[in-house]
This record gives C-alpha cells, sequence and structure tokens, in this order.
C-alpha cells in the first residue's frame, strides 16, 4: 500500500486532502465529522473580527442540467465568536492529534495578528494560515485581497506573522493578480514557510432575467463575488504551477480551487503542490467524496510504482515550459477510426467553421465516417475535442523529415522550421 | 467441484442485458445525483452505498468501486445481473419522480463488478485464526455470504452441500439470459479465494451426515438448505413422460440437456416468477407455442410485471382462471392438459374444461419447503416449513443460525446474501462470547 501521508511546509497530515477555509470548517463538530470522514487536514473557516452576513450568499453555473460547475459566493470570514472557534479548535486537536489543523487569519493591526497567532497556538494550531485572498467585502475594509495584491504589504504582514508564530505559516494567495510571481515571491521575502493558492476570483456569476439584478439576490442588489469550483482548476493549476516552476520560489504549497475528485487532486500534486485543498466539492457533495479521493491516490500511485507522495509532487512541472521552447517542427493530423466513428459529422462542422476546413463528409454519400485532407489538417485538436467517442479520433505524430526546433533556437540559432501548413 | 458439462441446453441464450462500454458506463454514472441517505440504498436488501460505487465508477476508481459493492454484497457481481432491480435499488431511484428514466443501477454494478473481477481475487484477507468453526448447511448463495463474513472475522468455515457443485439456485435455477451456470459458479470460487473455506459436497444432511456429528465437529452451525423439490397438482399421470416440475427442467436445462423434439405446445401452469422465467426459456429452447396456465387474472400474478411483458413480447400465449383438472395421455405420455375454467372467485364454473393439447407441461404452482429436515435439532422451531428465526438469523438453538429462502420462504438471492452476512455476524458475537467466557 502506498504511503499518502503528507507534509506541507512541517504540517503534516494522514493523507494530502485538507477542507480548505470556508464553510465546511466553519466548526468543530464539522471538522471532527470530515476527519472521521477520511479528511487529511483542515484550515479553520478564517478568523478574525467575526462578520455579519448577507442573504443570498451563493450563485452557482449549471451544466447539462446540473448545478455547480462553477461557484461563487459573497461570504465574508466567520460569523462565530472567536471563543467559540478557539475552544472547539482545542476540542477538535485534543481528538484527533494525527490531523491537520490550520488556522486562517485575517486582521488589521500588527497588535491584532500578535494576538491571535498567540491564541491559534493556545487551541493547538498545526499551522497558520493567512488569508490575503479575499475577493469581496473584507478587501473594501483593507484586508484579504487588498493586501494579497500589494507585495509590498503581503511581505511586511507575513514578516509580523514569522515574528510572532512558532508554527508553520503558509500565506494564502489571491488569484486577483495580473502575475502570481510577485505575490508568492513577497510571501517568501516576508518569511513565509509556504503558500496555499488560489483564493476566489473576482466575479459576476449571473444576471437574474426577470429581476434584471446579478447574483446572488441580496433584496433587489447584488455585489461580485468571488469564482471557485470546478471551473477555476486550470487557472488554480496554472498559478500553483507557475510558482512551483520558478527557479526563484523555493516554499512548498498548497493547491486550492477546483478539486472535486482524485484526478483533480494528482493534476495539483504532480505540478508541485504537496498538500491540496477543497472547498466548493465538499459544499455540493459533502465529505464523503474523501473516500474515493484516498482511494484514486493509492490505485493511481500502485498504478505508477510509486511508494511515497514525494514520489508524485512536482513530477509534471519540467514538462511546463515556454511556448519558445516547444518544437515547432512536431507534426500531427487526425486520423479517424472508422471503426468507431458514429457519423456525427462533429468533427466536420468543428473544422469548416471552427479551424481548417479539412475535414469533409464522405464522398460516398451511404457513408458518414468523414475524411481527413493529411495536406491541410494542421493538427490543432479541435475535432479531437469534439468528437464524443473516445479514443475514435487520435492525433498521429508524422515524420516530416525536419529535426526538432523551437523558437527560440530558430531565434538564435536560426534552426530550420518546416512549411507551415493550411496558411493559404 | 465437478466441472460442468461442456454442451449444456443453456448455452444457446445470450445476455440479456449485455453489459456496458466504458463510455455507455460513464455516461450513466455521471448522471447520478449522489443523493444523501440514498433510497436505492434502503431498497437494496444488502443496503449497497449505491451513490458510492456509482461516483467511484465517475472518477475511473473502478477498484475502489467494486469495493464499496463487495463490502456490502460479496455476491455484487451476480447480483448485478440477477436482481429484480425494478422493484428494488431502481424503483426507487429519485428520478423516477421527475419522470426521467432511472439510473441503470445493476448495468453499473455488472460494470464495476466485472472489471473488478477480471483482474484477479477480491480483495479481501481471512481475520487472524480464531481457533472457532462454523458448519453451514448448504451451499447456496445464503451460505457462501455467510462463509466469507466469518472467514474475515477469523472463523474455519466448512460448506456441506448436497449436489456437486457451490451456488445453489444461483447455478441451476437463474435464467441462463440473466446468469449462465459457470458465471454463478465462477463467482462461488472467487468467494472461495479468501482460503480456509473447507467444501464438502455431496453430502445431504441429515441423512448422510447427523446434526449431532455436525454440532459435536463445529461451535456454531448454519443452515441454507433453500427450499425443496417443486410441488405437483395431485393429478393423475403426474409421474408420466412430459410432465416435470419447473426448478428440476430449468436445473436440467442449465446443467445438461433437455430434450424438446416434438414439442409444438407447452404448457406452464402457475403466475409465480418461476412460472415468468420458464415461459421464456421455453421460448428461448425454440418451443413453437408458450402457454401460460394461471388460475387467476393476469393482475393477480405474482410474478414481476416486467418479466410477464418480456414474455408477451417473446409471444407467450396465456390461459387465465384455469385450473389443470386432468392429464390427456397417449402411450405413457401427456399429449394434452384439460383446463376447468374459473369465476373471479378463483372457483370453478361447473362448465365443461377444455382441453390444451400439449407435449410438455412444467409444473411452476411453487416449490415445497424443508424445514422437516432440522426435525431433531434441539430447539429449533419452523412455521409453514420454515425455520424460524429473528431477523439476524438466530434460532431457538443459541448454537443454529439460519438464513435465505428456507428462512424467509423464498425470496431473492440478494435476501439470502443480507441474511447470510448477517447471520455471520450474529454467529461472530456468539463465538467471541463464547471466547470471552472460555478465557
Ligand atoms: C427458477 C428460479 C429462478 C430464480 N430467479 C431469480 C432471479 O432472477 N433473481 C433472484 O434474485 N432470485 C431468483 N430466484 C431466487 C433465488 O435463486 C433464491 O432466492 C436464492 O438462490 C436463495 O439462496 P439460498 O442460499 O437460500 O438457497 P439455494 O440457492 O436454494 O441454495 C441451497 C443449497 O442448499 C443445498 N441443499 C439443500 N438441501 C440440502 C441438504 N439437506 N444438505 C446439504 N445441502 C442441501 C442445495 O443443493 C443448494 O445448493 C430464482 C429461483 C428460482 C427457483
Ligand atoms: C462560501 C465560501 C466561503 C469561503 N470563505 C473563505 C474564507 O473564509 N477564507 C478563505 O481563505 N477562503 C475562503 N473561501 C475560498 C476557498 O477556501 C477556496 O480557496 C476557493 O473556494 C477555491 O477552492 P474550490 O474551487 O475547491 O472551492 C471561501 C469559498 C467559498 C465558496
Ligand atoms: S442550505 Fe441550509 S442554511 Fe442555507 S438556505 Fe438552505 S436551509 Fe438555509
Amino acid at each position: 500500500m502506498p504511503d499518502i501521508s503528507a507534509n506541507t511546509a512541517g504540517i503534516r497530515s494522514p493523507n494530502p486532502f485538507w477542507l480548505a477555509s470556508a464553510p465546511p470548517t466553519n466548526s468543530g463538530p464539522q471538522i471532527m465529522r470530515a476527519f472521521d470522514a477520511g479528511w487529511g487536514g483542515a484550515v479553520w473557516k478564517t478568523l478574525g473580527q467575526p462578520i455579519q452576513n448577507v442573504s443570498s450568499r451563493f450563485g452557482a453555473i449549471p451544466w447539462g442540467g446540473r448545478n455547480g460547475v462553477g461557484f461563487n459566493n459573497i461570504e465574508l470570514i466567520t460569523d462565530r465568536p472567536l471563543e467559540s472557534n478557539f475552544r472547539e479548535m482545542a476540542e477538535v486537536k485534543k481528538r484527533y492529534p494525527k490531523h491537520a489543523v490550520i488556522a486562517s487569519l485575517m486582521v488589521e493591526t500588527r497588535e491584532e495578528w500578535k494576538e491571535i497567532i498567540k491564541r491559534s497556538e493556545d487551541a493547538g494550531a498545526d499551522g497558520l494560515e493567512l488569508n490575503f485572498g479575499c475577493p469581496h467585502g473584507m478587501c473594501e475594509r483593507g484586508m484579504g485581497s487588498a493586501v494579497g495584491q500589494e507585495p509590498t504589504v503581503n511581505a511586511r504582514i507575513t514578516s509580523w506573522a514569522k515574528e510572532f508564530a512558532t508554527v508553520p505559516v503558509l500565506v494564502k494567495l489571491t488569484p486577483n493578480v495580473s502575475d502570481i510571481l510577485p505575490h508568492g515571491l513577497a510571501a517568501q521575502a516576508g518569511g513565509a514557510d509556504g503558500v496555499s493558492l488560489i483564493n476566489t476570483i473576482k466575479s459576476i456569476i449571473g444576471v437574474d432575467l426577470d429581476t434584471m439584478v446579478p447574483r446572488p439576490l441580496v433584496n433587489g442588489r447584488s455585489t461580485n463575488g468571488g469564482y471557485c469550483g470546478v471551473a477555476v482548476r486550470p487557472i488554480a493549476l496554472h498559478m500553483a504551477a507557475a510558482l512551483a516552476r520558478d527557479p526563484r520560489f523555493n516554499l512548498p504549497i498548497s493547491g486550492i480551487g477546483g478539486v472535486a475528485n482524485w484526478q483533480h487532486a494528482v493534476e495539483f500534486l504532480l505540478l508541485g503542490s504537496s498538500s491540496v485543498q477543497v472547498c466548493t466539492e465538499v459544499m455540493l457533495r459533502g465529505y464523503r467524496i474523501v473516500e474515493d479521493m484516498i482511494e484514486g491516490l493509492e490505485g493511481y500511485m500502485r498504478k505508477h510504482q510509486i511508494e511515497t507522495l514525494d514520489g508524485l509532487v512536482g513530477r509534471a512541472v519540467p514538462a511546463y515550459t515556454e511556448w519558445g521552447e516547444l518544437d515547432l517542427n512536431y507534426e500531427t493530423v487526425a486520423k479517424i477510426d472508422a471503426n468507431k466513428c458514429i457519423g456525427c459529422q462533429l468533427c466536420v462542422t468543428a473544422c469548416h467553421d471552427g479551424a481548417h476546413q479539412c475535414i469533409h463528409p464522405n464522398p460516398d454519400g451511404s457513408l458518414r465516417v468523414p475524411i481527413v485532407d493529411e495536406s491541410e489538417c494542421v493538427g490543432c485538436n479541435l475535432c479531437q475535442i469534439v468528437c464524443p467517442v473516445e479514443g475514435c479520433i487520435t492525433m498521429e505524430p508524422v515524420d516530416n523529415g525536419y529535426a526538432p526546433a523551437t523558437w527560440n533556437l530558430h531565434l538564435t540559432e536560426d534552426a530550420a522550421l518546416r512549411p507551415k501548413k493550411g496558411s493559404h | 467441484m465437478r466441472p460442468l458439462p461442456p454442451d449444456r441446453s443453456e448455452l444457446s441464450f445470450t445476455d440479456g442485458k449485455p453489459p456496458l462500454s466504458p463510455l455507455q458506463a460513464a455516461t450513466e454514472a455521471n448522471r447520478c445525483l449522489y443523493c444523501s441517505d440514498a433510497p436505492c440504498i434502503k431498497a437494496c436488501p444488502t443496503g449497497i452505498n449505491i451513490p458510492e460505487f456509482i461516483r467511484k465508477i465517475a472518477t475511473g476508481n473502478l477498484e475502489g468501486s467494486a469495493r464499496t459493492i463487495f463490502d456490502s454484497n460479496i455476491l455484487g457481481q451476480s447480483c448485478a445481473r440477477v436482481c429484480p432491480v425494478e422493484v428494488l435499488c431502481v424503483g426507487d431511484c429519485v428520478y423516477n419522480a421527475l419522470g426521467v428514466p432511472p439510473i441503470q443501477i445493476g448495468k453499473l454494478q455488472r460494470f464495476a463488478t466485472d472489471a473488478a473481477l477480471a483482474r484477479g481475487p477480491l480483495p479481501y484477507a481471512a481475520g487472524p485464526d480464531s481457533g472457532r468453526s462454523v458448519g453451514l448447511v448448504g451451499g447456496g448463495p445464503a451460505s457462501l455470504a455467510c462463509a466469507h463474513r466469518l472467514r474475515r472475522f477469523g472463523h474455519r468455515v466448512t460448506i456441506y452441500e448436497a449436489r456437486a457443485q457451490l451456488g445453489g439456485l444461483n447455478v441451476t435455477g437463474i435464467a441462463p439470459y440473466k446468469l449462465p451456470s459457470a458465471d454463478g459458479l465462477a463467482e462461488a470460487e472467487a468467494v472461495l479465494a479468501i482460503g480456509g473455506i473447507d467444501v464438502v459436497t455431496g453430502v445431504s444432511v441429515p441423512t448422510d451426515l447427523s446434526w449431532a456429528t455436525l454440532l459435536d465437529r463445529h461451535d456454531a452451525l448454519f443452515i441454507g438448505v433453500g427450499l425443496g423439490p417443486d410441488s405437483r397438482l395431485g393429478l393423475e399421470g403426474e409421474g408420466l413422460r412430459g410432465v416435470m416440475g419447473a426448478v428440476a427442467f430449468i436445473e436440467q436445462m442449465k446443467l445438461g440437456q433437455v430434450n424438446l423434439r416434438g414439442v409444438q405446445t407447452a404448457a406452464v401452469v402457475g403466475g409465480g416468477n418461476t412460472a415468468m422465467d420458464a415461459v421464456r426459456e421455453l421460448r428461448g429452447l425454440g418451443v413453437p407455442d408458450v402457454v401460460l396456465v394461471y388460475r387467476g387474472d393476469e393482475a393477480g400474478m405474482s410474478g414481476y410485471r416486467h418479466e410477464w411483458e418480456g414474455a408477451r413480447k417473446l409471444g407467450v400465449r396465456a390461459a387465465f382462471r384455469r385450473q389443470p383438472v386432468a392429464f390427456e395421455v397417449a402411450e405413457g405420455a401427456v399429449t394434452g392438459l384439460r383446463l376447468a375454467p374459473l369465476g373471479p372467485d378463483k372457483r370453478p364454473l361447473g362448465v365443461d374444461p377444455e382441453l390444451l393439447p400439449a407435449q410438455l407441461v412444467l409444473l411452476a404452482i411453487g416449490q415445497g419447503t424443508l424445514g422437516h429436515l432440522v426435525e431433531g435439532l434441539d430447539g429449533v422451531q419452523t412455521a409453514r416449513g420454515r425455520v424460524v428465526a429473528d431477523a439476524a438469523g438466530r434460532t431457538g438453538n443459541p448454537r443454529v443460525f439460519v438464513g435465505g429462502d428456507c428462512k424467509n420462504g423464498g425470496k431473492e438471492v440478494v435476501n439470502a446474501v443480507a441474511e447470510g452476512r448477517d447471520a455471520a455476524v450474529a454467529i461472530d458475537e456468539l463465538l467471541r462470547r463464547a471466547g470471552a467466557e472460555v478465557a
């Protein structure tokens, strides 16, 4: 059995699956139920000066008749008294000493940081997560993403936290920036032990067409909220990987954003995260999803004969490179497996209207298997994406006789490039 | 165990519900709402966590999916194919309430379990040896489920089976278009793969081996002998060529050969599920004209509606409100059946019986019970031929447990599995308690 115990910046947990700071970690009883279900760690719902929330708070994008492919919220940090939170935190730590309990924190002044860090550590927190990410409400009060968007403020507050903390400190970054790197480096400069990302993305989830008010509706008005759920995973993966592959950035990463199952979690691990946090999928389907995440991860590691998480974390990072380092002479063409084709011709339409007009209906009108004009196919793979039959359209490499050549090599060493296809 | 003969009549049947392709399975699995406290789980007698195993199919975690199934139901592979899902899990899918086709739970379960068994042995190991032993009488689904759970608890297990092979009706009785005997047998082997289950075939208890001997040998006993032979009409000529009990006929078809040469019309007497299977099987074996003879109305049949609809589609005829009163006989063989018309109250109308020419008559009017076998077992009671026990299978004798058809009077494979498994838990409790007292 592979060992899936995890360690992010010295915060250890029986597995890499943590609950992100959000409603599923609102209280001690919830977190204990989550640990019973199998979660390895929990980042407590952000603690600070308790706030007052609005109703409604959530919006969701449906796809294929089901809600929640994308999710957004206008909820703030904890609305519960700090005493209750810390009392419950101590109780959780007493009952679950091996699980990771991380206190997510958001306050303003140096004194407040000092005080809340002390109380967190007294309650037994295994680590701290500084919430520099909340993109609504709190930033209007000078906290959350207002901190995360200013590298100097980020570094300053991080250094305060490091001054007061004895347990590891993670900085939770906001994705509401054009380039994540300076913000990750600011946390590093402030002395952080690790980073977690992403928090939610500034968004308007939609507009209620009957009332003509954006969603979620709060007594005839709305506001921008934080976007999350499976739809944000590509953005989150990119940001986590952008840090993981930069040689100047050396901190451990806890990956967050759009994880709904073990496969998504493995993607984060492969791109350099050593733990993975989940919020939306748990809100939608419950703590029970972790059973499959654990089994799926173990099954994957067995299949690839990987014994510990270290053998997995970051394995995909070296293959993530600049566009200028990609081989321009690598050529593929689409191949349609006539035995698998069901004749929907979605590829014909996609290629004609959205690509390079080189998949044609079969000239033999009695057959619906389309024909690829390989001399024109640019190998974009749009047809493969629209094909509903797995393995029916494959992208097959073509030997064009050219040695591999990147754009960068072409610029620096005048490497020969193959003739362009489909550009007449 | 004796291997099955290669030329069995059942081999002319094909899969009635073909397996799902990976794409079909993924599409169907992604449709599941993953209900909380799901009604389908409650409708499953073994309580499989259905939404969980389906989610695991959707995420590509097939191993975990099968594990979720087998944890509750070690015969999950055959149940996927033989369960009347229309009246169990699928019947309670919340989609029904929306007028949306319910999730095909049986087919998804088959997808996950077939894949698991194709991969190799089931992922279960026997518990540490408890030094205790249990004798199981009968080797059908009830006993197999009981044996496997007992092994997981670490108890030693011996199964005593009257027939030459294990599996019970799962091998000898299930319609071949649902589950051929070879697959039922392979599943029994997969259960045995946990190791440490001794199997003694060809012994009928108590004729060949007395209860006293068994009680001597074992710390506890489990009885899973199922039901007895087909019931008879009590008419003259019943012993002649051309008249058979339906369950006996089906067993012959599944394990050997049936000769239907010269059978133009076959009559099946009864309105239960054995009758439903028999008429469909006769059509499948090529009998041109098959007639179901039932005492009551169409609506009054205990056989499942979906089964009867399937039979109708195959061209099966029905003679409702008809009671066989005599056989027509020529040259020592049956040539027809005399049927007395009945009123709505199932009483004879007093008109002349009609003749139904038939060269084969199968009796599917129920099976006898085997309660008499336990006579002489101290404290064990029977009622209407069934062995009396509580929900966990405890009889009046603290060392004797029971489950399956011989307890419930004849239900489904999945009920037998649930009862066998639960009896194992009760037996384990007893043996642990006894162990604690000794120590
Ligand atoms: C024709 C037919 C079709 C069916 N179709 C379905 C279906 O599609 N789906 C479904 O879910 N259920 C079906 N059933 C019901 C299902 O087969 C039974 O409910 C189930 O097999 C009961 O399991 P069991 O272990 O209690 O008994 P059985 O399966 O009857 O097994 C009992 C075993 O005990 C052995 N035995 C009997 N007496 C003795 C003795 N004295 N000593 C030693 N061994 C003994 C027998 O040889 C047999 O192997 C069908 C039943 C019949 C008759
Ligand atoms: C309703 C809701 C409340 C949240 N509250 C917090 C919070 O208090 N502190 C915090 O750091 N992040 C908060 N988040 C962000 C999540 O922790 C997480 O970073 C984000 O939702 C992306 O992960 P996901 O796609 O798995 O949901 C909240 C998210 C949601 C949906
Ligand atoms: S989810 Fe619970 S708290 Fe939220 S609106 Fe519904 S009932 Fe109220």
